[in-house]
């Protein structure tokens, strides 16, 4: 791979909770704890994992929606926590999000057309002429056709609004896109029209996508290759082929135990895991995932494992040292 | 075997009138479903496809808009249809009970878990004291809730969302039902909670020979859960048949779209994408009402509706390419 677009180094994201009664904060919800990332030109990562696991503030954070704890976010080879002003204002331009529901993520005051049309009246002077033009060039790229420009959201349904979302994502010069769960809300028969169009969009234009999600097939369709998050720390990170066919982390195998069938003769003879995430205020000593680890070692109750390269990836777990 | 069919529903026509009665949405129209002791039905649809209404008017939970205008529900002999909303309450909770998508919307914030739990066996089979109690814990251990003599005094915000929905289903149980009706009950949950709820509602139903149907628009869930499915579009079952022969032989072109737009393990071919949007109730298309999507699409399509098709391996399409293949064999 060429150099990264994105590199995550040691990121970091502790909040302070505070205690019973009145005071300094008392302990520290370790939300990320230490992750590392990259994500080349025209590429798509998945980032898998259940829910408190911290996918989505790393998505914020390499949004710049929070500011890390420790560690670096370079952007083309950029490190955009000092960037102020101007510099940012690219960085934003640059890097776009889609949220998981349309509902709620586009302003039903708005006309098609103003949605799209904001970033662009943000960050470059186009004249308006110019911009109506982006505008109906965006919404043919992501399958509508232009003259929808003045309706308002509610006059379209999920699949046709996640769209308008994506081509909001678009109209800049987006080099990244984070894609946070962005068809779990979609009727089955539309997600696949969604997840087709952002891989031909790819395609297209060489955009590269973080793409969050918790559903394994759908993930590890859309990405190249696959991070696996548990409790604030990437697990595994693996080509996405490597990984469906031999997932090396005990969480990552259970994660695909527990994944439904595609057909009634592919029933599940392994029983799922046993146990729940743990509360992230008091996480397990040694490897986080120990008290569910159904391979645990009496070493992983006592030691932290770290990322070491395996194949086509890296896992961080005692089982492969 | 007739007697130990639970449920029949026949013809079940559920309509909405809004606007004064000036217009209707067709939710349900014309559902023809059985369901035995110990089997799982799959009812499978997208949003407003009228999944969600068919399993309402079987309770009689229907909104005040909606109306059963025609068909019958005959729950272990009994036509439900025909009873008062107090002979209802008297079914309800008891012999058939209802698992909803969110489990904090179904349990109450202000009450403890063994209040809850306890309800229905308190006022169905009259359970009292000691005997009450002991029920109540046997129910949260058969939800492998852990130390249920403690867990069952705390209230439902200190429970985690797996737990919660695991005490949903443990109210559900309390009555002793037949018939347990699970709309999307797994769509909150995360992976693996889910995969331990989906089989410890296997387990249950095992032991106690509850007959189950399962609302969902995710055929994975199908395909690990049910004995059959049926396909549901725009108020009507498009495909009825047993769980294989659904997936191996889909007989309805939207069938065939569902299964071929699931993104599958280990391929990365382009998914199949079914063209178009969910039509409206309010303004439904001529003829079947999936023709402006199908691939396979005639000019009969349009203007004539489909009819139930049986082409003899147990499964049931309303599909006009099933009457060119049956007639021309």
């Amino acid at each position: 791979m060429s150099s990264p677009v994105l590199e995550v180094r040691a990121l970091k994201k502790h909040f302070p909770v505070r205690g019973r009664l009145l005071g300094g904060p008392a302990t520290w919800v370790k939300a990320v704890d230490g992750v590392d990332l990259a994500i080349g030109a025209s590429e798509t990562l998945g980032l898998i994992g259940e829910s408190g696991c911290g996918k989505t503030t790393t998505s914020k954070l390499i949004l710049r929606q929070e500011t890390p704890t420790s560690g670096t976010i370079s952007f083309e080879g950029r490190d955009i926590a000092g960037l102020e002003g101007r510099d940012l204002m690219a960085y934003r331009r640059s890097v776009q999000v889609v949220f998981q529901d349309p509902f709620s993520s586009l302003s039903p005051r708005m006309r098609v057309r103003d949605i799209v049309a904001e970033p662009l009246e943000i960050h470059t002077d186009l004249s308006p002429a110019a911009i109506d033009e982006r505008v109906g060039h965006v919404l043919e790229l992501v399958g509508l056709a232009p003259d929808v420009a003045p309706l308002f959201p509610h006059e379209f349904s999920g699949g046709q609004r996640q769209r308008i979302a994506i081509a909001r994502a678009l109209a800049t010069d987006t080099r990244l896109i984070v894609l946070d769960e962005p068809v779990s809300a979609l009727d089955v028969s539309v997600r696949a029209q969604i997840i087709n169009q952002l891989e031909e969009l790819q395609k297209k234009l060489g955009v590269s996508y973080l793409f969050i999600g918790h559903d394994l097939a759908t993930v590890a369709h859309i990405s190249h290759r696959i991070a696996v998050m548990y409790l604030g720390k990437i697990v595994e990170t693996a080509e996405s082929d490597a990984l469906c066919t031999r997932p090396m982390h005990p969480y990552t195998q259970a994660l695909f135990a527990a994944a439904l069938p595609s057909h009634p003769d592919e029933r599940a003879q392994t029983k799922p895991i046993t146990g729940e995430i743990p509360s992230a205020l008091s996480l397990p000593s040694g490897c986080r995932f120990h008290p569910r680890c159904p391979s645990a070692m009496p070493v992983c109750s006592q030691v932290e494992p770290t990322l070491r390269r395996r194949d086509s990836g890296e896992v961080a777990c005692h089982l492969y040292e | 075997m007739a007697h130990d069919v639970v449920l029949q529903i026949a013809g079940l026509q559920t309509h909405f009138f809004t606007f004064g009665g000036t217009r209707v949405l067709r939710a349900v129209d014309g559902v023809d479903f059985s369901l035995r002791a110990g089997e799982t039905l799959g009812l499978v649809g997208e949003s407003g496809s009228g999944k969600t209404t068919t399993c309402l008017s079987i309770v009689g939970l229907l909104p005040r808009a909606a109306r059963i205008v025609g068909g019958r529900v005959v729950f272990e002999g009994e036509d439900l249809t025909k009873k008062s909303q107090r002979e209802l309450r008297r079914i309800r909770g008891r012999r058939i009970a209802v698992i909803l998508q969110d489990p904090m919307a179904s349990l109450n914030p202000l009450f403890t878990i063994y209040r809850q739990v306890a309800e229905p066996a308190f006022f169905h089979q009259h359970l009292r004291g000691r005997r009450l109690r002991e029920r109540v814990q046997g129910l949260l251990r058969a939800v492998r809730i852990p130390s249920p003599e403690w867990r069952m005094r705390e209230y439902p915000h200190q429970m985690s969302g797996g737990m919660r929905q695991r005490i949903v289903g443990a109210i559900a149980l309390s009555g002793g039902p037949r018939l347990v009706i699970a709309d999307e009950p797994t769509t909150n949950l995360d992976v693996t909670i889910q995969a331990q709820y989906l089989d410890l509602l296997k387990d249950i139903q095992r032991e106690t020979g509850v007959a189950l149907i399962f609302v969902t628009h995710n055929l994975g869930i199908v395909a690990k859960m049910c004995d059959r499915v049926a396909v549901m579009y725009a108020g009507k079952i498009v495909e009825q048949a047993p769980v294989r022969e659904l997936f191996d032989s889909p007989k309805h072109p939207y069938t065939r779209a569902l299964l071929g737009s699931m993104p599958r393990l280990g391929s990365k071919e382009p998914l199949y994408s079914i063209r178009g949007q969910l039509p409206n109730l309010a303004n439904l298309p001529a003829g079947c009402a999936f023709h402006p999507r199908c691939p396979d699409v005639m000019p009969r399509c349009m203007t004539e509706e489909p009819r139930d098709f049986r082409p003899g391996d147990g499964s049931v399409a309303r599909c006009w390419l099933l009457d060119d293949v049956l007639t021309r064999s």
